[in-house]
């Protein structure tokens, strides 16, 4: 991490455009050549409650949220609620200024907007400017919105103050408006942000704070998106043109965009009564021949854990996407968590097989969905996608050439009629679909609708050619074939070397010490490495994404190589350290925990911490497990 | 050639196609009216021009679930309440499939209540027969939610307290266009209705009286039944609504004094089906999306070319 960047925090009401604010604004940066990552922090609410997004700016990659910001953009909460005295939420009023305060940095930047906002509400608001050494700018924003247009402007206004203070070319925002906001809006707009702009040069000094924006240059071309957008464009690459599902935070995102972007190539989106109905859906349009996914976050998810089986027992290929949020039950809906892995990796009953892949990024995203298609339909079983709301929902430039890639329609081992005419029949004249020796265990589907290929399906145990039974020997041929498909991916996936496995790692080979870490957190791990190495220790970390078939050797070969590996996970059960013991069965003495669970993923120092107090003074903890409890207003 | 060149194929069907050969011998008791579907069905198909290869006949879990075990066609024998979710899709997918799906009463009124009352609503282009055998057979002769109030069962010790569904009545307040009983004990008039069934362009469904002689009671009981079209007692509109839902709600309340009333209750050709009207909105493509991936000449889209300039 540098001192050279803008981590700027847009602070306000929900439903007050904070997020189409700060995606306008990470977007004209990254076009000017920075690197941009965002955070967002959001109520379960539609209009009012407090929410802010951050974006981080940097010359160098960004990998994370920042430690901490730098420049507060406190704007009003349109919808706060009438506060009461003693009402358990507070006064809401003010929030977007006090709740922002405890982790802004010494010397950093404040505007509000004094057309709505009274810091004398605060207590010791001047005392903690001046012991801060902040920069406070108290500007009617609202009243310059309404000037030239109607108040929601603010926030125009807001970004107009910003580029002044941090020297951001206005052209590079006005370039962008231009291009995202209608005409009708376009102007006043443009107005507001260089009236702003131009009131701030004329009436401060806008070199008193030092918190610039750098200057930077993209080797390549980026774009700005978000998990979500990243699985739904793997997925459509694979062929995918059916979807089917139920809205569900966090994962409404991706079948959002899905559905906006199906009928354009030919697709079909459902949205459907239920989430037993949704993966039933993307199950029957698989097995009539289409390349098909559903999803949910964990309670929808719970509702197709008996389809899950259904689709593993009948070999009908499907992706399914899980987004985690924080539980058990309706939990936290809009927080990021990652404590459904163990109900992803293990709902449905009996032997169940299936894949889960976990991207930590989000073009790992893209790749991984890709791949989770490819398996789904090549080995016939059923593929996740798990995933948070921080992956989902975050947004970061990443190169444009990730995603300049060839399209796989491929419906994976399908037969045509041609081939079915050479294939085995049983004397009636079914498809012998479920032959018992095949290579890898994968035996070739018919599609209905071809000439020759009928045979049944069915959950039950059941023949080569569908039938139902309860013969023994078949019992077990089947089971076993069945089985034998996920010791092929296994091999598919083991991959020798380290840049085309899923498994991400990071930092200096002959490092003393590792952290390990799963999904969405490994981008925030990666820059506490680097930290670490600055402050002297011997640190590396592994990002691992492939949870079943789990990566077994690549997994143990790391914890070989260090003294000791800090796990690193947004659960309180230490569930991902929990998989890796039950899958090797070893290293119980070399690993620790660092949990979090409040809501809120990992900062960098927080990982750099838990580090420091667990690895390096080797507290005596419980378990092995530490929690992380981080300060108020977290 | 087409990927799919048993769809729409012109040839003489001989009805015993359908028929597995020796295995699996159907496992139904002596007597069970299940029997009475699956020879109906076999007899239907043939006559609506439908070949085993591009008939799907999606199932529930149940004694009435077995059907596909017995009818030879692509099959999918699903799990308990999920037959019409999963056939529906295929019928999206590939248009061209003659889909039915079927159940008992407990599969599609019970335990897939929602899936049943959903895709009526949305007048898929299939058939759904529901055996209605006022029980669980299954699972040993509990109390479903068709079994008349008072019906006891191992359960069910002193009866049940909860009136019955109505399942006629349901189907058409929830969409359903085309809307029959029939019962096994009358095969001339059940496999009549499956044709009208099978031909009708929207979601057609057809409460279909099965005897369980093992757990509810034997053929005797169904009879005599009353053809509500043949008989000079009944006179009402099924087109029209209003007089369809009267109908329904006497010949659900006359089954439980012992008076089986059977034909078409509501009959509406006007609605398009779910498919024409997604088509409509440009939101289902007008070839079947199954066929797109036997083509080797489409082009593929790419979603860099499609979608990513938005991002940048
Ligand atoms: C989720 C689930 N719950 C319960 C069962 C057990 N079960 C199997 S069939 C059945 C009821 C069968 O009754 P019905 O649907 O009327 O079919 P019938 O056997 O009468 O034809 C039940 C409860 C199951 N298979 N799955
Ligand atoms: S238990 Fe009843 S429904 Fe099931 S097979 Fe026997 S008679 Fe038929
Ligand atoms: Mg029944």
């Amino acid at each position: 991490m540098t001192e050279d960047e803008l981590i700027w925090r847009i602070a306000g009401g929900s439903g007050d455009g904070i997020a189409s604010t700060s995606q306008n604004f990470a977007k004209a940066l990254m076009r000017a050549g920075l690197h941009v990552f965002t955070h967002r922090h959001y109520p379960s609410r539609i209009r009012g409650g407090h929410t802010y997004t951050e974006v981080r700016v940097s010359a160098d990659e960004v990998k994370s949220r920042g430690d901490g910001y730098n420049f507060l953009l406190a704007l009003g909460d349109s919808f706060a609620r009438n506060p009461q005295e003693n009402a358990y939420y507070g006064n809401e009023e003010i929030k977007p200024l006090s709740e922002n305060l405890d982790e802004l940095h010494e010397g950093g930047v404040i505007i509000y907007d004094s057309g709505l906002l009274d810091p004398s509400e605060i207590e010791n608001f001047d005392e903690r400017v001046e012991e801060n050494n902040w920069h406070v700018y108290d500007i009617d924003l609202r009243s310059m919105a309404r000037e030239h247009g109607r108040e929601v402007m603010r926030n125009t206004a807001g970004v107009g103050v910003t580029c002044a203070l941090t020297g951001i070319e206005l052209e590079w925002i006005e370039e962008l408006m231009e291009s995202a906001m209608p005409e009708k809006i376009l102007e006043p707009n443009i107005e507001i942000l260089n009236e702003a702009y131009d009131m701030i040069h004329e009436e401060y000094d806008v070199d008193a704070p030092d918190v610039k924006v750098p200057s930077g240059e993209h080797d390549e071309e980026q774009v700005l998106l978000s998990g979500s957008d990243a699985i739904a464009y793997g997925a459509l690459d694979e062929g995918c043109r059916f979807i089917a599902g139920y809205p569900m935070t966090p994962w409404t995102e991706v079948f959002t965009i899905m559905s906006q972007n199906l009928p354009e190539v030919g697709g079909i989106s459902e949205q459907v009564e239920d989430e037993i109905a949704a993966a039933a859906l993307a199950i029957g349009a698989s097995h009539a021949g289409a390349k098909a996914m559903s999803g949910s976050s964990g309670g929808g998810f719970a509702l197709m854990g008996e389809p899950l089986g259904l689709a593993e027992m009948t070999e009908t290929p499907v992706v399914l996407v899980e987004a985690m949020r924080a539980g058990p039950s309706t939990g936290m809906p809009t927080k990021p968590e990652q404590s459904d892995l163990e109900h992803v990796l293990y709902t449905s009953q009996g032997d169940s097989q299936r894949i889960v892949f976990a991207p930590g990024t989000a073009a790992e995203a893209y790749k991984q969905t890709r791949k989770a298609f490819e398996i789904a339909y090549e080995y016939q079983i059923p593929s996740i996608v798990l995933y948070d709301q921080k992956l989902g929902g975050e947004l970061a430039n990443v190169p444009a050439s990730v995603f300049d890639e060839e399209p796989n329609p491929s419906l994976g081992s399908t037969l045509t009629e041609a081939e079915l005419e050479d294939a085995p029949h049983s004397d009636t004249g079914k498809y012998k679909r479920f032959q018992h020796d095949v290579e890898d265990g994968v035996s070739p589907r018919s599609i209905p609708g071809q000439k020759g290929g009928r045979f049944l399906a069915t959950g039950n145990e059941h023949t080569p050619e569908g039938h139902i039974s309860e013969s023994p020997e078949n019992r077990v041929a089947q089971l076993n074939r069945r089985v034998q498909k996920t010791e092929a991916i296994r091999a598919e996936l083991d991959t020798s070397s380290k840049d085309d496995s899923h498994q991400t790692y990071y930092g200096p080979e002959d490092a003393d010490y590792g952290l390990i870490t799963f999904g969405s957190q490994q981008g925030t791990v990666e820059e506490a490495v680097d930290v670490l190495n600055e402050n002297g220790h011997s640190v590396k970390s592994l990002g691992v994404s492939d949870m079943m078939p789990f990566a077994e050797e690549e997994v143990a070969e790391f914890i070989e190589s260090v003294d000791e590996a800090l796990v690193v996970e947004m659960t309180a059960s230490a569930q991902f350290r929990g998989l890796m013991q039950k899958e090797l069965g070893l290293y119980g003495e070399k690993l620790s925990s660092l949990l979090k669970y409040n809501g809120n993923p990992f900062e960098p120092a927080e990982v750099v911490e838990g580090f420091e107090v667990n690895i390096i003074e080797d507290d005596e903890l419980d378990h092995n497990r530490m929690k992380f409890v981080p300060s108020a207003g977290d | 050639m087409s990927a799919f060149s048993a769809i729409g194929e012109e040839r003489e069907i001989d009805r015993e196609e359908f028929t597995p050969g020796l295995e699996p011998q159907p496992t139904w008791c002596p007597g069970c009216g299940d029997f009475g579907v699956l020879k109906a069905l076999k007899q239907a198909l043939p006559e609506v021009g439908r070949t085993p290869d591009e008939t799907m006949l999606v199932t529930g879990i149940g004694c009435s679930g077995k059907l596909n075990s017995y009818l030879d066609s692509y099959g999918f024998h699903t799990i308990h309440g999920r037959s019409l979710p999963v056939a529906r899709a295929a019928k999206l997918a590939n248009p061209g499939l003659e889909v039915i799906a079927a159940g008992g009463d407990g599969d599609g009124y019970g335990i897939g209540g929602n899936h049943f009352m959903h895709t009526a609503r949305e007048n898929h282009d299939m058939t759904y027969i529901v055996f209605n055998n006022e029980i669980f057979g299954l699972t040993k002769g509990q109390t479903s939610p068709t079994s008349p109030k008072g019906h006891k069962s191992k359960t069910q010790p002193h009866g049940s307290a909860k009136e019955p569904l109505r399942p006629l009545s349901l189907s058409l307040t929830s969409g359903a266009s085309y809307v029959a009983r029939t019962a096994a004990v009358n095969p001339n008039q059940a496999k009549e209705i499956l044709i009208e069934a099978m031909n009708h362009d929207g979601f057609a469904h057809v409460d279909f009286l099965t005897q369980c002689p093992t757990w509810n009671k034997d053929a005797r009981q169904y009879v005599p039944y009353i053809d509500v079209q043949d008989s000079d007692d009944y006179d009402f509109d099924p087109t029209d609504r209003r007089e369809a839902a009267e109908m329904m709600h006497e010949t659900e309340d006359a089954l439980h004094e012992g008076k089986v009333l059977t034909g078409r209750f509501y009959v509406d050709e006007e609605r398009p089906s779910y498919q024409q009207e997604k088509q409509n909105i440009g939101e289902m493509p007008e070839e079947p999306l199954a066929a797109r991936y036997f083509d080797e000449d489409y082009e593929w889209e790419r979603s860099y070319d499609m979608f990513l300039d938005k991002h940048k």
